[in-house]
């Protein structure tokens, strides 16, 4: 059992807890994941660890309401517990030494390259970040990730920094560059369109996949994506992957599989988001 | 002759009693419901069975047994209706009875050797080991708690039969035992993998129960490689046991294996056994119910994946292989509970690529037929393709049931542990691994092989790790 120490609702459908963990709170890496289960009939559910505190043995979790499962989660109050939460899962994401990486979260992907934008810095990689959102209100992990270097900010409707996708300011960056890294996590179609730009000067560029996850121990086979014409296991080979070779179009068909039972079934269904 | 007069015949007098038959759900009613199919012997048939066996000098069943059950000594026991001490025999040799009495491949094992098979039928040693820990059950009290005398500690990875058995074996020789399991629930495949129509999963909770009155505690929920590594394990404990299974699930890298519809058979089964996707919406995970559902493979795998399928509401339920019905590796009792229950069987026939439609669902396996070959260098006749054959077998789900590998999560963490070519972990005689004070068992080791192949592995680990810790200095405290 992990109890809820703390709740912020970020915005509409997107909700941040604080969960009591204390091993995978002192020995999480960026880039790791855990699965967790609201009860024990429910769906196991995997969520990137945003953040964590080891002192207090506390990890920190967003998550988007995307599915009757991701909203019960979302809906916990303080005090409330899990009934578990397995990990650190995955492979932590691979970091530079040294240089300048860009770090761009689109959506709540904003809440999944804080660690990586946190790790960067502690090892004195200059980071930029880039993150956007449909609208201000929507807008996540502003304040955190200025904390480790430079912040740009965009909204589909203008209503907070600039104007568009993050692909826009992400052109400029990368005229400026030399970067060691691009990193990208958000819907599969902006993590595709990263990729795209980096792919001509060949930029490594290296994206968070998502699929639908079971066990997280590579046992069901479930979470299998293409990645250079070869399946992996997403939870044990990945989550992160080579953006100029994984086959998004893939991933985000298989997405699509359970989303009648989500529609149909008054219970629940598998929801996709692993943040 | 009806079952009364048997009854009254003399005990000794064998050959006229048949053997008894297991009384099942109706074929037509299970079809629809998880329900176990198996419904026991009633005492009077198993006392009547158990009066089937000759007793003889040599048995040859023991033999047969991996575990090398005393079986002569506990069918006399039942048919004396000494149940209580029948069980006890049985516990001896035997952890987990109720278990590997509805699991076994008795046909190869133990009753493959009964004399009486030989003009008849033999003794069914599998529904009478069934019969007897269901009884026991029900009337013995569990184990107590040993006290934990060694003052010593021992770590197992994995809560599926290997480890439930060392566990039980170590914590009754006095250690303190902790199991550490990946998923929500102990069990491994007996939970996970194994359906409810084959092995109650309310079974499976009492030995686990039985485990924990005596003493072993449970952790789920840690992964063992992520949440600790085994170096972690070896600073806080005295002995080590890995039993984590051969949980990687093979694909056939055919055309079409990533369409929507496809799945492996250790997720199609994982929601169905451990996240209840039968029962959707009143449980949380989904699971596609397909109108025609084809299941490659012909093992113990396939057979519950296309049962379940069957359970699921498939009109059409069918196991494709690529060999002929003598090379099926199932238990014949799941083969023949299979074609009782309307699964239709494509026998000779070897998939080539799963067709999908626009929206890159599934619609179709596209197959070629088979004939068997002369037999190859090792004795074992080759499916050959018949030139031509080529035909499309509708459905709209497809299951991989074509088996499963080493699991390289923990190995891969851990790369002091010697493996073979296919990441096994290689032990010596004793179950011991290239690490000293860490043995290993069961499918990591074996590769996929049996529950009661795990079992004896966990037996033999507990009895090395108990001379290895005695050897060596008493723990101070
Ligand atoms: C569907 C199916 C049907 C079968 N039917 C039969 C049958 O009828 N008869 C028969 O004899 N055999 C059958 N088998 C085979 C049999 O189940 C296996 O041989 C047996 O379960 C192996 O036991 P084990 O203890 O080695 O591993 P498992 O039962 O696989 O258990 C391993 C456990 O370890 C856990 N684990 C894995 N990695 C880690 C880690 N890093 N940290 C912590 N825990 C971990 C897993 O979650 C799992 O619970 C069947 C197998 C399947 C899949
Ligand atoms: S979630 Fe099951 S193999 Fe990755």
């Amino acid at each position: 059992m992990n109890k809820v120490v703390s709740r912020q609702q970020l915005s509409r459908g997107i909700t941040r807890l604080e969960i009591q963990a204390p091993r995978i709170a002192e020995i999480r890496q960026p880039g790791q994941f855990v699965i967790v289960c609201l009860a024990e009939d429910s769906e196991r559910i995997p969520l990137t660890i945003a953040d964590s505190d080891p002192q207090r043995g506390n990890i920190t979790l967003v998550i988007q309401n995307v599915g009757h499962s991701t909203q019960e989660l979302g809906n916990l109050r303080v005090g409330e517990s899990l009934f578990a939460v397995t990990g650190p899962l995955g492979h932590p994401t691979e970091l530079p030494d040294q240089g300048c990486a860009l770090c761009v979260g689109g959506g709540v992907g904003a809440a999944v390259v804080h660690p990586i934008a946190q790790g960067l810095h502690r090892r004195g990689v200059k980071v930029t970040s880039i993150i956007g959102a449909r609208t201000r209100e929507q807008l996540i992990f502003e304040t955190e990730l200025r904390r480790f270097g430079d912040l740009i900010v965009c909204t589909d409707d203008g209503s907070h920094g600039c104007t568009g996708l993050v692909t826009d300011p992400l052109r400029t960056q990368l005229a400026a560059g030399p970067w060691a890294v691009v990193y990208a996590v958000g819907p599969a179609a902006m993590m595709q369109a990263v990729a795209e730009l980096t792919r001509p000067a060949q930029i490594r560029t290296i994206v968070s996949l998502n699929p639908v996850m079971i066990d997280g121990t590579g046992m069901c086979g479930g979470c299998r994506v293409s990645v250079g014409g070869v399946t992996k296991f997403a939870c044990v080979d990945g989550p992160e992957f080579d953006g100029h070779l994984v086959d998004y179009h893939d991933l985000l068909d298989r997405l699509t599989t359970y989303h009648t039972f989500e529609k149909s079934g008054p219970g629940g269904a598998k929801d996709h988001c692993k943040l | 002759m009806n079952q009364l007069t048997q009854s009254r015949m003399p005990s000794r007098q064998h050959l006229p009693i048949p053997r008894q038959k297991m009384p099942e759900q109706d074929a037509a009613a299970r079809a629809d419901n998880f329900n176990e199919v198996n419904l026991g012997l009633t005492e009077e048939a198993a006392r009547l069975e158990a009066g089937r066996c000759l007793q003889c000098k040599k048995p040859r069943c023991v033999g047969g047994c991996p575990v090398a059950v005393n079986i002569p000594k506990f069918l006399g026991l039942v048919a004396e209706n000494r149940l209580a001490e029948a069980a006890h025999v049985l516990r001896c040799d035997n952890a987990l009875p109720a278990v590997t009495g509805r699991v076994c491949p008795q046909e190869k094992q133990c009753e493959a050797h009964c004399v009486l098979g030989r003009k008849g039928s033999a003794v069914g040693i599998g529904y009478l080991e069934r019969f007897v820990a269901d009884w026991a059950d029900q009337h013995c009290p569990p184990p107590a708690a040993a006290i934990s005398a060694q003052g010593k500690k021992v770590a197992i990875v994995g809560s599926g039969p290997a480890g439930l058995t060392a566990a039980g074996e170590l914590a009754r020789r006095g250690y303190a035992v902790t199991i550490y399991e990946a998923l929500h629930k102990a069990g491994g495949v007996l939970s996970y993998g194994i359906p409810e129509f084959r092995l109650p999963k309310k079974i499976v909770a009492r030995e686990i129960e039985r485990l924990q009155a005596a003493g072993v505690t449970f952790r789920c929920n840690v992964v063992i490689g992520r949440t600790y590594t085994i170096q972690e394990l070896q600073a806080q404990f005295d002995a080590i046991f890995i039993a984590n299974g051969a949980g990687l699930p093979a694909f056939m890298n055919i055309p079409g294996e990533s369409l929507k519809g496809v799945y492996a058979a250790n997720e199609y089964l994982t929601r169905i056994n451990l996240m209840n996707a039968h029962r959707f919406p009143d449980s949380r995970t989904p699971v596609l119910n397909g109108r025609r559902v084809a299941v490659i493979g012909a093992g113990n795998v396939a057979m519950d994946a296309v049962r379940s399928a069957r359970r699921l509401g498939a009109a059409e339920a069918m196991i494709v292989y690529r060999r002929s019905r003598n090379e099926m590796p199932a238990r014949i009792e799941e083969i023949n509970h299979a074609e009782a229950e309307g699964i239709t069987l494509q026998l000779l026939t070897a998939p080539l690529e799963i067709i999908g439609d626009d929206r890159r669902w599934v619609t179709g396996l596209k197959c070629q037929r088979m004939q068997m070959g002369a037999p190859d260098a090792s004795g074992r006749a080759r499916p050959e393709p018949v030139p031509g054959s080529e035909f499309i077998l509708p459905c709209d789900v497809v299951v991989m049931a074509i088996g499963t590998r080493a699991n390289p999560l923990l190995t891969a963490t851990c790369p002091e542990l010697k493996l073979n070519a296919h990441g096994n972990i290689i032990v010596d005689e004793n179950g011991m691994t290239s690490l000293a004070g860490v043995f290993a068992g069961g499918d990591i080791v074996r590769g996929a092989a049996t529950v009661i192949l795990a079992m004896g592995d966990g037996k033999r680990a507990a009895k090395s790790i108990d001379q290895h810790l005695r050897a060596q200095p008493p723990a101070a405290n």
